[in-house]
């Protein structure tokens, strides 16, 4: 076919001046250049709050230390977190979904291009926003900063009273820009799922990946929506002169911690539905064997859609709630146990008797497994009422939460880059420098997390800016923060093997791991069209199929 | 584990997928569901925890007219959009300019309940918790309303100038849909401000 044509093309391209191409990527609205244009973006978003933890971490590192002063260590973990989630996870996991869902199901491109890059362009000028704070932030008030208030952002310590300059506000409207840009991106995911399926594709011959970021964007709809509007109250509390939160005017803090938490809750799935794609795509094809109960994998993704929406306010027990809506989160969070136990059941099942490859991205996703049942069991402590009061506000949850976020979700990420790098750079990377990261990251994850628990349990305070000795919280914390350098170390070695790979790499070839679904089917990298002619499936692995067509697996589902 | 691309069999089946503009228009609906629910969250537990007066008993009058006016605009954009669909432009025009008179008229009704309250009940968005809930829901329904009107301007535009014809009727009825819901929006807000608030 077109192999000399995209030859030529890519010779024509090389040769034209660098602004030229920089136009092509700025004006694009392919959603393979949008893809890449998020995981670049998120990149350098997650070096930048790596650093700003690896600050947090310097600072905890012996007690009385004055590594940084107070206030910008209130401005650290506000920005740390609030950039990991919003301008780190959800514009990566939005470029994996971008890239891949088109090639998945069989179509061209998303099912709206312009809205696509519309959203994108929002989501990256709200992470310019949120960092302009530094420099804007100070205003015509002569103060504030970065923002400070804590990612969620409590009132009302987020009123003008007690945080004057601008800061609050850029905090906001980062968050309000960009969650257009999400909105409109999970809009769009819906729709190409539902709407641009190749012939044959049905619902339920769909690649699990499709499935589980529909019901991520479905999230995204319902809890999305609820933190734009509270942004919208917050910004009318500091700009009009509202009494949303204002405690002062009969207003109410408590009914903040409610709109954000509707979302924030929602949100952990939001992040850790494509991180279990990742895993549902990488594991089979690694274990050689077809994923094992599909359709339940899909039920027990819906069935954590709908019960992530009722557990918000166990992220609340500690602020005194009704023994009612305790015992209703409590029994909700225990439920959600059972639906997301099913799916690592699932997993296991899939590498129950498989010939399993020990590939890079094979290894981070069985670190995942382990983890992810880590994170999931002190999940449960913290989901009985009762424990969380000792737990609530500590070092504990602290641990838990990064337990999920990296232990889980950025596992699976790493997995998903090492399994579709060949994909969408055309090269092959390391395979020793890729298992080397591994080895280092996962000693750095376990030194810093795993002993994190510790300190929280005797009863160190999350957003310390010090502490003093003699509390039996030292060592834990050395320990800690020595687990920081592995982590850094393994995304060094990380970076530079894509990019060591990105140029000097071998050809990867359309279909390097021998796997099943369509994106492997056409070329590495895909041409801007996807494939020449539109695909038709019959069964879940069209590619096995092809490869098989003695034993096809449409002869059987 | 080929080098090159390979192609997946071809051929003709049945193939149905729904319309991407009415799944896309869905999702916006939904989304903004969600953001009005905050609202009217906002509102009712608000309800009657004002410090200061003015009372929404005291200031607020039914606006029976102007709802009736919003909630007819619906039956006439469904009209035009029937029409447009059978190929008759002349009387989508009609219908569809009658849509957007009705959605004006209850802008206006809006902004001179505003005036008055403003000017002469003194309530303003930073009065008491009354004025902020009711100026924020209200006026976030407003705001719908207004970006509404300009879509169907636009439209009207296109067809005063000839270029919306019965092939287009597709799109029509997906702009339909987000009429459809600021008018579902209203019994909502018309019901928790005016019934239960007052």
């Amino acid at each position: 076919m077109s192999t000399d044509a995209l030859a030529l093309s890519r010779t024509e391209l090389a040769s034209r001046p660098i602004v030229a191409r920089l136009h092509d990527w700025v004006t694009t609205v392919d959603h393979k250049r949008l893809g890449i244009l998020y995981i670049i973006y998120a990149m350098v978003f997650l070096v930048i709050a790596g650093l700003e933890a690896t600050i947090i971490r310097i600072q905890l590192i012996r007690p009385h230390n004055d590594f940084v002063s107070p206030q910008v260590f209130n401005r650290l973990f506000t920005m740390h977190g609030t950039t990991m989630i919003f301008f780190v996870i959800m514009p990566v996991l939005f470029g994996f979904a971008n890239y891949l869902i088109p090639l998945m199901i069989g179509a061209r491109d998303m099912a709206f291009p312009r809205l696509n890059a519309f959203s994108f362009w929002m989501t990256a000028f709200g992470g310019l926003l949120l960092y302009f704070s530094l420099v804007g932030a100070n205003g015509l008030y002569g103060a504030g900063n970065a923002p400070d208030v804590g990612w969620f952002a409590y009132a009302p310590l987020t009123s003008r009273t007690f945080s004057v300059g601008h800061s609050t506000d850029f905090w906001t409207l980062a968050l309000l820009v960009s969650g257009f840009g999400s909105i409109g991106t999970a809009t769009n995911i819906i729709a190409t799922v539902l709407c641009m399926r190749c012939p044959g594709m049905t619902l339920a011959k769909m690649p699990l990946f499709a499935w589980l970021n529909l019901v991520m964007a479905c999230l995204v709809i319902l809890c999305v929506s609820p933190l734009t509007a509270a942004q919208i109250m917050l910004v009318i509390d500091r700009y009009l002169g509202g009494h949303f939160f204002d405690t002062q005017a009969g207003g109410s803090a408590v009914i903040w911690m409610h709109f954000f938490w509707v979302f924030g809750h929602p949100e952990v799935y939001v992040l850790v539905l494509p991180a279990f794609a990742f895993a549902s795509e990488i594991i089979p094809v690694f274990s050689r064997k077809p994923i094992f109960g599909y359709p339940v994998m899909v039920g027990a993704t819906i069935a954590i859609g709908f019960i992530s929406m009722s557990v918000w306010a166990h992220h609340m027990f500690t602020v005194g709630m009704s023994s009612a809506a305790n015992n209703f989160f409590v029994i909700s969070t225990m439920a959600i146990a059972v639906p997301t136990g099913i799916k690592i059941f699932n997993w296991l099942g899939t590498m129950w008797g498989g010939k399993i490859e020990f590939k890079t991205p094979m290894l981070f996703c069985v670190a995942f497994l382990f983890q992810f049942l880590i994170a999931g069991l002190t999940g449960i402590m913290q989901g009985a009422a009762p424990f969380d009061w000792h737990l609530g506000s500590s070092y504990f949850v602290v641990a838990h939460f990064h337990y999920v976020i990296v232990g889980g979700i950025l596992f699976c990420l790493f997995g998903a880059f090492y399994y579709w790098f060949p994909k969408m750079s055309g090269k092959m990377y390391s395979e020793t420098l890729g298992k080397l990261h591994f080895w280092l990251f996962i000693v750095g994850f376990h030194l810093t997390f795993d002993f994190m628990h510790i300190p929280g349990l005797l009863g160190m305070p999350r957003r310390i800016y010090t502490y003093e000795p003699g509390r039996g919280w030292d060592t834990w914390n050395f320990i800690v923060t020595v687990g920081v350098f592995f982590q850094a170390a393994g995304i060094l070695v990380f970076v530079g093997n894509l990019l060591w790979s990105y140029f000097r790499g071998k050809a990867a070839g359309s279909d390097p791991w021998d796997s099943w679904t369509l994106e492997w089917s056409t070329n590495s990298p895909p041409p801007a069209y996807n494939f020449a002619s539109i695909p038709v499936v019959k069964s879940r692995r069209p590619l096995w199929d092809l490869k098989h067509p003695d034993d096809p697996d449409w002869k059987y589902e | 584990m080929s080098a090159t691309s390979m192609t997946v069999a071809e051929g003709r089946i049945e193939w149905d997928r729904p319309d991407r503009g009415r799944v896309g228009m869905f999702s916006l609906i939904a989304a903004e569901a969600a953001i009005f629910t905050i609202f009217v969250v906002a509102y009712l537990f608000y309800m009657g925890k004002s410090l200061t007066g003015p009372m929404p008993k005291d200031v607020l009058s039914v606006p029976i007219f102007y709802t009736i006016c919003l909630l007819s605009s619906s039956l006439t954009i469904h009209l035009a959009a029937k029409l447009l669909r059978r190929g008759s432009v002349r009387a989508f025009k009609i219908w569809w300019f009658a849509t957007i008179t009705l959605g004006a008229a209850f802008m206006y009704g809006t902004t001179t309940e505003w005036h008055r309250l403003i000017y002469h009940d003194g309530l303003t968005i930073s009065t008491n918790l009354f004025g902020t809930t009711y100026y924020s829901l209200v006026g976030l329904h407003g705001f719908h309303v207004v970006i509404g009107l300009m879509s169907l301007s636009i439209v009207m535009a296109l067809t005063l100038l000839g270029h919306v014809r019965s092939e287009h009727a597709e799109r029509i009825d997906v702009l339909s849909l987000y009429w459809h819901f600021v008018d579902v929006v209203w019994i909502g807000v018309f019901t928790v401000v005016y019934v239960i608030g007052r």
